[in-house]
C-alpha cells in the first residue's frame, strides 16, 4: 500500500514535470505549428537564469534574503526566455509560417548555437544550483511515505501557470485575438487585428514557459549545456500524444506518459520502461492519429 | 528583380566561399600560437601531439577540463624549454561525444597530422572506437579516466585506476565499515555494466550480498521510482556507477526523498571535486567515493598543480581525479620521450617500462607489462566546501592488474 | 545513366562526365586519410538519396533514419566481428556476461547472408512502420515524430542490451575483410570505388523511379493526397514502397559507412545524427535527388573541415549555416543554382520567355 501511494505520487510528479516542460511547447508548436527544436534550449535558458539570479543574490543580497532568491529566479527565468523567444520569431521563425519542417531546420541550428553559448559564457562543467531552503525536506505521510516539498512545489507551479494560461488564452482580449490569429490568420487581420504583433506575444509566451520550467528543473536535475538535450523529445511526444491546439490534451498527455512511465518503471528497470511507454504512445497514435483530444474540423486537406 | 539576382549571387559566393575554406582549412589555426608561450624553440621543428577530447555534446561537461589540465602540462614543459630541446605544439581536436568522429579524428591525427602521441578519451566506448585506429597506425594514446578494465592494448597508456586500484578495495572497505548489503546502481552502459560484474563477483566472495541492481538510461533525470525500489530494498551500501548529469538528478532527489549519508552510505566512482559543483555540495555532504587523487591531496606537488590550475583557469575551478591523470600522462610522456631520446613509438614504449614520476597524487610507477600505472587508492568523505576527506588509504601504490589475475573469484571474469 | 541522359542537354552530359571521371581520378591526388573521408561522405549519400526521394518527392520527413542506417551497418558489423573473433565468443559478449553466441547471431557468420540482411532488416522494418502509419492516414508532422519515438526505442534497446549488441560501446575491434586489412592503401581505394558504384546506381535507380508513373504518383500524393485518392490510387501503399526503399539505401549506406569507419555504435542511430542526415538533404535541396548527393558531401565535408579548423566553436559555424540555408535558400545549393542560370538565361534570350519561378515546396 504505501508503495502504491509513493508510486501514485511519483507518477504524478513525473506527469507535472512532463506538463511543465510541454505547457511552452504545447503554445509553439500546438497554437502556432512551429516545431521549435530549440525549446529545449530555452529551457536550459531558464535554467541558467535561475543560477544566475542565485549567484547575484548570493553576493549582494543579505544572507537571510538567500531563500527568497527562487522567487525572484521564477519571473526573471521567464522574461528572460520570453526575450530570447521574441528575438527568435522576429528574426528568424517569421519567416518561416507555414513550413513546419524549415523551421524544425533552421530552430535546430538555433539550438547548437545557443548550447556552444552557454558552453562558452558559463563554461563546459554543469553548474549548481543550490534551492532554497524552504524547499528542502518532504511532507511524511506515514513512516515510510515522504512527499517532497520540491516535488509538491513543481505540481503546485504546474497548476498556477496552467491557470494563468487558461484565463489568458480564453479569459482575456489578447487571448482572443491569439486564438483568431490561430485559427484564422487572414480573417483576423481583416479584422484588424496584428497578426505580427500576436504572433510574437504567443511566440514569446511558449518560450517564457519554456523559462519557467528550466528554473525548476534546477530544483531535481542538473544545470549544464545540453540540459534542453534530455527533454526536448519528451516534450513533442507529450503535445503529439495530447493533441495538437487543446490545452486539455497536454494535460492528458503528460498525465498518461508520467503515469505510465512510473507503472512500467516499477516492474521493469528504467530503459525498458522508456522503451515500453514509446511503444504504447506509437501504438496509441496508429488508432487515434489526431492524439487524445483532437480539434474537430471538416477540412480535408 | 535585378536586385534579388545579385543577393542570389553573393549567397552563392558566400557558400562557395566558406565551403572551400572549411574544406581546405585544415591546419588548425590556433594550435601554433597556443603552445609556446615560453621562448621560441631551441632547435628543430615542434613536436606535435594529439589532444581528442568531447569539447562539445553531452561528454564536454567532463572532458573540457581534462583538456585545460592536458593543455596546461604542455604550456609548463614549452615554458621549460620543451622535450628534447623542442616545444611541443598541439593539435586539438573536438571528439564532439560521438565514438565515430573519435575514430575519425584520431586517424586525422595520426595519418595527417603525424603526431607523436595522443591525450585523450573519457568514455570506454571512445578509446574502444580508437583502439585498432592507434593499433593500425600504431599511433600511442594516453587515456586519463578510471576505466572498466579487462583491456591492455600496446598502443595505449591508461593513466586511470582499473579495477583493481578503485573499484575492488573500495568494495573490501565497505565490507569491512559499513556493511554487507549492496545495491547496484548505474547507468546503462559498458563501465557500470562491467564494474557491477566485478563486484557482484567480489562480493560472493568476500561475504556480501546484492540486494538490487538498476541501470537507467544515459541522461536520465528522474529517480523518483528508483529511490522508491532502493527503500524498499533496504540495502546498507548503494554502489553508485552512474555517469555524469544522472549523478545530479539522483543525489537532489535521494535528498529529497529524506535519505542522507547517516542513513545510507552510497560510494561513488564517477563522483569527483567536479562533479560536486555541479550538485552542490550540501546535498553531497557525507557521500563517499573512491578516487586515487583529491585536490585535498596532501603532496608538494599537488600543492603547485592546483594552484597553477587555478591561477590558469580561474580561482573558481577545481581539480579532479580525471583532471590530474590527464595531467600527469602528459609529463608521463614527456618523461618516457626523454629517456628514449627519440619520439618513435617503440622506443618511448620501452623507454616508459617502470618510469618513475612523482605525480600530484604521490609517486606513480608505470607498469611495462600492461602499460597502467601503479596508483594509490583512496576513500574520501564529501565534506561541506564540496572537497574530499580522505577516510583511507592503502598506504603504498597498487600495482595494475586489469585482469584481475591475482584475485581468485577475479579468474571467472577474465576467463571469460 | 541513361534515364538522366535523356532528359538532360548535351552540356549536361559533358558536365556529368567530367564529375564523374573526376570521381574516379580521385584516388590519384588524394591522401589515403582524405580518400577514406571522402568515400564515407559518398556512402552517406547514398542514404540521403533514399532520404530525398521520401522527402523530396513523397512528402514525408523521416527522422528516423538513423535506425535504418544502424540496422545496415550492425548486420555488417556483426559480420566483421564474428570474422575477427573466430571460434571464440565476441570480446563484449564475454564481459556482459554470456557464455554462448544468442541464435540471432548465427546467421551472420555468412557474407551473402549478412549483406542481404543488413538491407533487408531496415527495408522491412520502415515497410511496417509506414503501412500501419500511412495506412491509418498519419502525416507530416505526426509521422515525423513518431519516426523520432522509433529511434529513442531502437537506441534504448540497442544500448540496454548490451550483451547482444555490444551497448554503447557499438561493435568495434575488426580490422579485415575476406583477409584485406580495412584501412590498408590498398582497401580503401577498392572500397572508395565501390561506394561510387552503389552510389551512382542508387542515383540511377532512384531517378528512374521518380520519372516513372511510380514517381508521379507519389509526388501527386505529396501535393494533394486526398486528390490521388479519389482518382482511384492507394497513396500509403505507393509512400509505404517508397519509404522501404528509402529504408533499404539507408542499409546499404550503414554497411559502407562501417567499412569505411570500422565501428557502428547507437550514437550513429540517435536523434541527433538523424536531423543532420535531414539537414544533407535541404541543403542540397530536397525534391532533386542530386542536391542530396551535394548536400551530404558538402555539409560533411564541411562539418568536418570546420571542426578541424576550430575545434572549440565550430557548432556556431554549424549553427548559423543551418539558419542561413533555411532562411536564404530554401530550395537548397540546387535551387540556388537554377535561380542562377534561369536568370542569366533570361537575360540572354528575349524578354518575353515565361520562366516560372520555382516556388518554395511547403510540406
Amino acid at each position: 500500500m504505501d508503495m502504491f501511494v509513493l508510486q501514485m505520487f511519483n507518477g504524478l510528479s513525473i506527469s507535472s514535470i512532463l506538463l511543465l516542460i510541454a505547457l511552452g511547447l504545447a503554445v509553439t508548436f500546438g497554437l502556432m505549428n512551429v516545431i521549435n527544436m530549440a525549446h529545449g534550449e530555452l529551457i536550459m535558458i531558464g535554467a541558467y537564469a535561475t543560477y544566475v539570479t542565485q549567484n547575484l543574490f548570493m553576493s549582494y543580497a543579505p544572507a537571510a534574503w538567500f531563500g527568497a532568491y527562487f522567487v525572484v529566479a521564477l519571473p526573471i527565468a521567464f522574461i528572460v526566455a520570453a526575450l530570447i523567444g521574441w528575438l527568435l520569431e522576429v528574426v528568424l521563425i517569421r519567416h518561416l509560417y507555414g513550413r513546419p519542417l524549415d523551421s524544425l531546420l533552421a530552430t535546430w541550428g538555433v539550438g547548437m548555437m545557443l548550447q556552444q553559448l552557454a558552453r562558452t559564457i558559463f563554461g563546459a562543467p554543469n553548474v549548481g544550483v543550490s534551492s532554497p531552503a524552504w524547499l528542502n525536506g518532504g511532507l511524511a505521510i506515514s513512516d515510510g511515505i515522504i512527499f517532497p516539498y520540491k516535488r509538491i512545489f513543481i505540481i503546485a507551479l504546474v497548476a498556477v501557470v496552467l491557470l494563468c494560461m487558461y484565463l489568458y488564452i480564453y479569459r482575456t482580449s489578447s487571448g482572443r485575438r491569439m486564438r483568431a490569429v490561430m485559427q484564422n490568420r487572414s480573417m483576423a487581420g481583416c479584422l484588424g487585428i496584428s497578426t505580427r504583433r500576436v504572433d510574437g506575444m504567443t511566440f514569446a509566451i511558449g518560450s517564457g514557459i519554456a523559462g519557467i520550467a528550466g528554473c525548476a528543473l534546477t530544483l531535481i536535475g542538473p544545470i549544464g549545456p545540453s540540459l534542453g538535450t534530455y527533454y526536448i523529445v519528451d516534450a513533442f511526444m507529450v503535445v503529439v500524444l495530447g493533441g495538437v491546439g487543446k490545452l486539455v490534451g497536454t494535460v492528458c498527455g503528460a498525465l498518461g506518459i508520467g503515469m505510465f512511465n512510473t507503472l512500467f518503471e516499477t516492474y521493469t528497470s528504467a530503459s525498458i520502461g522508456k522503451v515500453l511507454v514509446f511503444v504504447c504512445i506509437v501504438a496509441f497514435l496508429q488508432w487515434k492519429p489526431r492524439g487524445l483530444v483532437a480539434m474537430r474540423t471538416r477540412s480535408l486537406d | 528583380m535585378k536586385k534579388r539576382s545579385v543577393k542570389l549571387w553573393s549567397i552563392l559566393l558566400g557558400a562557395v566561399i566558406v565551403m572551400t575554406g572549411c574544406v581546405e582549412g585544415t591546419a588548425p589555426p590556433e594550435a601554433s600560437g597556443s603552445g609556446g608561450t615560453g621562448e621560441p624553440a631551441a632547435s628543430g621543428e615542434p613536436i606535435k601531439v594529439g589532444i581528442l577530447h568531447s569539447l562539445s555534446g553531452t561528454m564536454a561537461i567532463s572532458e573540457v577540463s581534462v583538456k585545460d589540465a592536458e593543455m596546461l602540462a604542455i604550456e609548463e614543459i614549452n615554458a621549460a624549454g620543451g622535450v628534447l630541446g623542442k616545444q611541443i605544439e598541439p593539435v586539438i581536436e573536438d571528439g564532439a561525444s560521438d565514438w565515430p568522429t573519435f575514430a575519425e579524428k584520431a586517424g586525422k591525427l595520426l595519418q595527417q597530422d603525424k603526431v607523436a602521441a595522443v591525450f585523450g578519451g573519457w568514455t570506454s566506448a571512445s578509446r574502444k572506437a580508437m583502439l585498432p585506429v592507434f593499433e593500425q597506425n600504431k599511433g600511442l594514446l594516453f587515456y586519463p579516466v578510471q576505466y572498466e578494465g579487462l583491456e591492455s592494448s600496446p598502443n595505449i597508456f591508461y593513466t586511470g585506476a582499473t579495477t583493481n586500484q578503485q573499484i575492488v578495495p573500495s568494495v573490501t572497505w565497505l565490507l569491512e565499515n559499513r556493511g554487507k548489503t549492496f545495491y547496484l546502481l548505474g547507468s546503462d552502459y559498458v563501465f557500470p555494466k562491467t564494474a557491477n560484474q566485478v563486484i557482484k563477483a567480489q562480493l560472493a566472495a568476500e561475504g556480501g550480498e546484492v540486494v538490487g541492481e538498476e541501470y537507467t538510461p544515459l541522461g536520465h533525470t528522474d529517480y523518483s521510482t528508483i529511490i522508491s525500489k532502493i527503500k524498499a530494498a533496504k540495502p546498507d551500501i548503494v554502489y553508485n556507477t552512474l555517469n555524469g548529469d544522472s549523478n545530479v538528478a539522483f543525489f537532489k532527489q535521494l535528498k529529497d526523498a529524506g535519505i542522507s549519508s547517516d542513513q545510507m552510505t552510497t560510494l561513488s566512482v564517477s563522483v569527483a571535486e567536479e562533479e560536486i559543483r555541479g550538485i552542490g555540495a550540501d546535498v553531497l555532504k557525507g557521500h563517499l567515493a573512491s578516487w586515487n587523487y583529491y585536490q585535498t591531496t596532501d603532496t608538494p606537488e599537488n600543492a603547485t598543480f592546483v594552484a597553477k590550475y587555478k591561477e590558469k583557469y580561474g580561482a573558481d575551478r577545481v581539480t579532479a581525479d580525471p583532471i590530474e591523470a590527464g595531467y600527469v600522462a602528459v609529463y608521463l610522456w614527456k618523461a618516457a620521450v626523454e629517456k628514449a631520446g627519440s619520439t618513435d613509438v617503440e622506443k618511448v614504449k620501452a623507454a616508459a617500462k617502470g618510469l618513475e614520476f612523482d605525480a600530484p597524487e604521490g609517486k606513480v610507477t608505470v607498469d611495462g607489462e600492461n602499460q597502467h600505472i601503479y596508483k594509490t587508492v583512496r576513500i574520501g568523505e564529501v565534506q561541506e566546501d564540496g572537497q574530499f576527506k580522505e577516510l583511507w588509504n592503502s598506504g603504498a601504490a597498487v600495482k595494475p592488474d586489469p585482469y584481475l589475475k591475482t584475485y581468485e573469484w577475479g579468474a571467472s571474469l577474465s576467463a571469460k | 545513366m541513361s534515364a538522366l541522359l535523356k532528359t538532360g542537354s548535351l552540356k549536361m552530359r559533358i558536365i556529368w562526365a567530367v564529375v564523374l571521371i573526376m570521381m574516379c581520378l580521385a584516388p590519384l591526388i588524394s591522401t589515403e586519410f582524405r580518400l577514406s573521408l571522402l568515400a564515407k561522405f559518398l556512402a552517406l549519400a547514398i542514404l540521403a538519396i533514399g532520404l530525398d526521394l521520401i522527402w523530396g518527392y513523397g512528402g514525408v520527413l523521416s527522422l528516423g533514419h538513423g535506425v535504418f542506417f544502424g540496422l545496415g551497418g550492425y548486420a555488417m558489423a556483426m559480420y566483421l566481428k564474428l570474422q575477427a573473433s573466430g571460434t571464440t565468443l565476441p570480446d563484449f559478449m564475454g564481459w556482459s556476461g554470456l557464455s554462448g553466441l544468442p541464435w540471432f547471431w548465427e546467421p551472420f557468420r555468412s557474407f551473402p547472408v549478412a549483406l542481404l540482411l543488413g538491407i533487408a532488416l531496415p527495408a522491412l522494418l520502415a515497410f511496417a512502420l509506414g503501412w500501419f502509419t500511412f495506412r491509418n492516414r498519419i502525416t507530416g508532422v505526426y509521422f515525423t515524430i513518431l519516426t523520432q519515438a522509433l529511434v529513442l526505442i531502437t537506441v534504448t534497446l540497442f544500448v540496454g542490451k548490451q550483451e547482444w549488441t555490444g551497448g554503447t560501446n557499438g561493435i568495434t575491434g575488426y580490422n579485415s575483410i575476406f583477409g584485406f586489412t580495412l584501412h590498408s592503401a590498398g582497401t580503401t581505394i577498392v572500397l572508395y570505388y565501390i561506394t561510387l558504384a552503389v552510389l551512382v546506381i542508387a542515383y540511377v535507380l532512384c531517378r528512374r523511379m521518380v520519372n516513372s508513373r511510380f514517381g508521379q504518383v507519389l509526388e501527386a500524393a505529396r501535393d494533394g493526397e486526398n486528390r490521388v485518392r479519389f482518382l482511384g490510387y492507394d497513396p500509403a501503399g505507393y509512400k509505404t514502397l517508397a519509404f522501404a526503399f528509402s529504408g533499404a539505401l539507408a542499409g546499404i549506406a550503414g554497411m559502407l559507412f562501417v567499412l569505411q569507419v570500422g565501428i557502428i555504435s547507437p550514437s550513429m542511430m540517435g536523434i541527433v545524427p538523424s536531423i543532420e542526415m535531414v539537414l544533407w538533404v535541404a541543403l542540397g535541396g530536397r525534391g532533386t535527388l542530386i542536391g542530396a548527393v551535394i548536400g551530404a558531401v558538402v555539409l560533411n565535408a564541411a562539418k568536418t573541415g570546420i571542426s578541424e579548423a576550430y575545434p572549440e566553436g565550430w557548432l556556431f559555424v554549424i549553427g548559423g549555416l543551418f539558419v542561413t540555408v533555411v532562411l536564404f535558400m530554401p530550395n537548397g545549393i540546387v535551387g540556388v543554382y537554377r535561380h542562377v542560370v534561369r536568370l542569366l538565361k533570361r537575360r540572354g534570350e528575349s524578354a518575353h520567355v515565361q520562366v516560372t519561378r520555382e516556388k518554395p515546396k511547403v510540406y
